[in-house]
């Protein structure tokens, strides 16, 4: 349907009304907005990154030189639990799930995601944590039995005091908020979609997050569970859930942990195979080939991540015959993956791509994650995994799967989105400068510690003697992460400069073909001024004049439209609730009976009595307005 | 001296064997895909890959490639199988050692059926070469790994679980091993070494270490056991034949015989002694082990005396 000019000005003077935060720093802690929201999630995730890899830094001189004597051991073990716990927990997985909340939306052409207040919720949740975290490491509380947090070390006899409470809660935190986003992601994909856009035509990006959220429902509540109810019941109510003399199991708890911990790796690995498939698309102007198999590789993915934990616990005395299995399915996951990188080869092939920045961490990707997936296939062999485990082996593989299989690709996709989300342009050259230097440290750090783990050197050591030979690599490590810090510096210095000052992008300025393209850059806090009509898997390609629109949406609530699972058929109206400062008033009461419970078990009384005055008040606030009456489908569009 | 690529065991040299083919499917595998990437984005294809042709050519190579990948992950499987059946074969142990971890620093106990015969000692383990060593390990308070990566892949020492690990050393030599699971502070500082000795030099060595302690000869010595057995030393140590017989720190009966100090932290030297007990939080941040203030006449005839335990 074409609407008359100031018909449409009209309609986004009074949307935006509706839709826009209150002003003033009232407005900035009650915003409902997804894409406030998530810009704020991406943005707190990457100061993680920074800190995280401040402590890389550190760890990196400490070991420049055997008996060096820089930080001591008691601060290096907080240093690497802290670097693992904020890498995994406070970077990987929220920018990952930031990402989702921020675009899905765009993506399948809604105009928020489908619980706005649970949405902030979340991201207060992680804030807390974050704080939490990092006031306890500058007191000297800072988490120091490692990442995974094995007991008995971390247990009531041998890890006194609270450091690891600190960690227990700051990973319950973080689970909250991972499952509050997946929640809010697979509601969003399944009911919110515009109309015409049937399961067959969903972006890959938002089948990655959709899949990763699914994971996240399945992964998370094992070690949250673990955390929360055996590892802190332990230590704060002796319990004996991990304690040999009173009948607990010490290897219990790696088996809780790493049934959540293997499919961790793929919930930050796969949403970064989704950013690959729109830039490969983007610069060989070509739809992707095998949209099909794509899809049913990530699932597969999905499923065999929940199959592959024993492979972290080669050297304990789990039989034979059981750890046979974990071998062959561990080696089994490179089948949906290698799909996947042959698909993205298959386009590639022949089509003379522009080699832009975005392209350029793709193709980084390529070079660098195919090594760590390599060395991941070694790691599925007992015999090998025996000399390699827990050594700087396994910390060469994880670093070339993390950062040349997430970073690498979040980086593209940071460079791809970045003028969607400011509207304008990063620099160029200093976008390959950027690419170059990662390139460069990433190798050049983390190759040598292949060679360095099977000479002996195991991980999460301070020190080494001088006679062990490890010096000559590890100073080379840490030139390498010397390179990767200008990188990143690069990249800010980038940012900074681009965020008010860079090419204007406009709606799209890379021709792409995804529905976030269609709407401005930024864009306005109801996205869409109007519901975009789905003909096929790549929207603006397959439009000349413009998207054909939904009509009939309320343009004086926060109306949405909620559509069938399958096939997007329009299904009714529904009212999205207003502004509200009750999320963050309910993650800082939840915050206070966790760090409380540390403690007190007074603080859980509380603050769970403190909690029902936030749940009444957002209930009270709440909407649940739902209109039955049908929207106008453009004209041609064939009602299902 | 301590590394995966130099194996002296049967053991090892399988896993190493597996390696290299690795490293060798590997790397070509990484080239190829490199190189295909790069060959992708520098020539133009006729057939796009939307037209029929396109697809059908796509769709067969892709097919061809996934049963590549498929066939070389089943080879691999199998030699790998092959490989644990290998390490899983053996025959009955000449020598039984049990490995207990503390943090931080290593108990070992040579089981014999005579009980006389048994012997208990720490941080370095003497084993006869071409012959079969079963080792079985425990832990004592949280999760140790034992690894000589010159002999044979680790072993998780976990509190509550008993479990074991056979090598058989080809060659005479010292070959280090560290800790490989985090144990906390001093992680970074339990190593052990294992001397591959010819059996004979083995046997005399565990008869040496057998042997019935003799009383100190020399004076300084003698005031040497004095100091020992009337400062805190007898709290946590053992010297067999004294009333010293505390477990929770290493067995120092046969200290001067070791090569180094504090699970292979300090090479054993009269200097590094006397500074260890003196003040061994300077050198090992966070152990176990309290200061112990002596008069520099008491030290030194302690350190004489502890010097005469070969």
């Amino acid at each position: 349907m074409t609407l008359p000019a100031d018909a449409i000005d009209r309609d986004a003077v009074e949307l935006e009304e509706v839709w826009r935060d209150p002003p003033g720093i009232w407005g900035w802690f009650t915003t409902t907005n997804h894409k406030v929201i998530a810009k704020r999630y991406i943005i707190t995730a990457f100061l993680m990154f920074i800190a995280g890899g401040i402590e890389a830094g550190l760890m990196r001189a400490q070991l420049m030189r055997p008996g060096n004597t820089l930080v001591g051991p008691d601060r290096y073990n907080q240093l690497f639990t802290t670097h693992g716990t904020t890498m995994m927990f406070l970077f990987a997985v929220p920018i990952m799930t930031a990402m989702g909340l921020y675009f899905v939306p765009l993506m399948v052409g809604a105009r928020t995601v489908a619980f706005p207040r649970l949405n902030a919720f979340g991201y207060w949740t992680y804030v807390v944590a974050v704080v939490f975290l990092y006031v306890s490491l500058f007191v000297n509380t800072g988490p120091d039995a490692g990442w995974f947090a094995y007991p008995p070390l971390s247990g009531p006899e041998y890890s006194p005091g609270h450091r690891v409470d600190v960690w227990a809660q700051v990973v319950t935190f973080t689970e909250i908020a991972a499952l509050v986003a997946a929640v809010n992601v697979i509601v969003t994909t399944f009911k919110m979609r515009a109309p015409g856009m049937s399961l067959n035509r969903i972006p890959l990006f938002v089948w990655a997050q959709l899949v990763v959220a699914f994971m996240i429902i399945f992964a998370m509540p094992a070690v949250a569970v673990g955390s929360t109810l055996m590892l802190a019941a332990d230590r704060a109510l002796n319990m004996h859930w991990f304690n040999p003399a009173e009948g607990g199991d010490a290897l219990l708890w790696q088996h809780v942990f790493w049934f959540f911990g293997h499919p961790e790796v793929y919930i930050i690995f796969l949403p970064a195979l989704g950013f690959i498939t729109p830039i490969i698309e983007t610069f060989t102007e070509r739809p992707l080939f095998g949209y099909s198999a794509v899809v049913l590789a990530n699932i597969t993915t999905a499923f065999f991540a929940f199959g592959l934990w024993v492979h972290h616990m080669f050297a304990t005395p789990i039989p034979e015959v059981g750890q046979s299995l974990f071998t062959a399915a561990s080696m089994l996951i490179t089948i949906p993956t290698a799909v996947q990188i042959f698909c993205w080869i298959a386009t590639l092939w022949g089509s003379r791509p522009r080699l832009a920045v975005p392209l350029l961490f793709v193709l980084g990707f390529f070079f660098t994650f195919v090594n760590g997936g390599i060395t991941g296939v070694m790691l599925a062999s007992v015999a090998f995994d025996k000399q390699a485990h827990d050594t700087f082996f396994v910390v060469a593989h994880l670093h070339y799967v993390l950062l040349g299989g997430g970073v690498m690709p979040l980086f593209g996709a940071l460079h791809f989105w970045f003028p969607k989300v400011t509207g304008r342009l990063l620099n160029e050259r200093l976008g390959k400068w950027q690419f170059w230097l990662f390139i460069t440290g990433v190798n050049l750090t983390f190759f040598p510690m292949h060679i360095l783990g099977l000479n002996g050197m195991p991980r999460r050591v301070y020190t080494y003697l001088p006679e062990t030979g490890w010096g000559p690599l590890n100073l080379l490590a840490t030139v390498g992460a010397v390179i990767i810090v200008l990188s990143v510096v690069v990249f800010l210095v980038n940012v900074a400069k681009s965020w008010k000052g860079g090419e204007i992008a406009g709606d799209n300025p890379w021709n792409s073909s995804g529905l976030e393209w269609a709407v401005p850059s930024p864009p306005p806090s109801y996205s869409f001024l109007h519901t975009p009509f789905v003909t096929g898997r790549h929207p603006l390609w397959e439009t000349t004049d413009g998207l054909p629109v939904v009509t009939g949406l309320s343009v004086h609530e926060r109306q949405v439209l909620v559509t069938t699972t399958f096939d997007a058929v329009p299904d009714y109206r529904h009212s999205m609730p207003s502004s509200s400062i009750w999320p963050m008033y309910l993650a800082l009461c939840m915050g206070l009976v966790f760090i409380g419970s540390i403690f007190s078990p007074y603080f859980v009384l509380g603050g769970l009595g403190i909690s029902l005055l936030g749940l009444v008040g957002w209930a009270w606030t709440a909407s649940n307005k739902r209109e039955e009456e049908r929207v106008a489908l453009p004209d041609g569009a064939v009602e299902a | 001296m301590h590394s995966a690529f130099d194996p002296h065991s049967p053991q090892a040299r399988a896993v190493a064997h597996l390696w290299w083919w690795m490293f060798g499917v590997g790397f070509a595998i990484w080239m190829g895909v490199t190189l295909a990437m790069l060959t992708s984005i520098r020539r133009r294809d006729a057939t796009e890959p939307d037209s029929e042709e396109g697809k059908n050519v796509r769709g067969h190579t892709l097919a061809i490639y996934v049963g590549a990948t498929l066939v070389v992950l089943l080879v691999f499987l199998g030699y790998d199988f092959a490989v644990g059946r290998s390490l899983a074969e053996r025959s009955a142990p000449a020598v039984k050692i049990l490995v207990t971890g503390h943090q931080w620093w290593w108990e070992l106990e040579y089981e014999d059926s005579v009980p006389s015969r048994r012997m208990i000692t720490a941080n370095e383990i003497h084993v006869p070469t071409g012959q079969l060593i079963e080792v079985k390990v425990r832990a004592a308070d949280v999760i140790h790994s034992f690894w000589a990566p010159n002999l044979q892949g680790k072993r998780d020492l976990i509190p509550g679980y008993l479990s074991t690990v056979w090598f058989r050393a080809d060659t005479p030599g010292v070959y280090r091993g560290q800790c490989a699971e985090f144990c906390g502070l001093e992680h970074a500082k339990m190593a052990f070494y294992v001397v591959a000795q010819p059996p004979a030099a083995y046997a005399a060595w565990r008869a040496a270490s057998s042997a019935p302690h003799t009383p100190p000869a020399d004076s300084i010595a003698a005031t040497g056991q004095r100091v020992f057995l009337s400062s805190g030393c007898p709290l946590c140590h053992t010297i067999a034949g004294t009333d010293a017989r505390a477990t929770v720190g290493p067995s120092l009966s046969h200290l001067a015989s070791r090569m180094t100090l504090a699970a292979g932290t300090l090479e054993n030297t009269r200097e590094n002694l006397m500074s260890w007990i003196v003040n061994p939080q300077a050198l090992k941040p966070g152990v176990h082990m309290p200061p112990i203030p002596l008069k520099p006449a008491e030290l030194s005839a302690l350190v004489t005396y502890l010097e005469t335990l070969k």
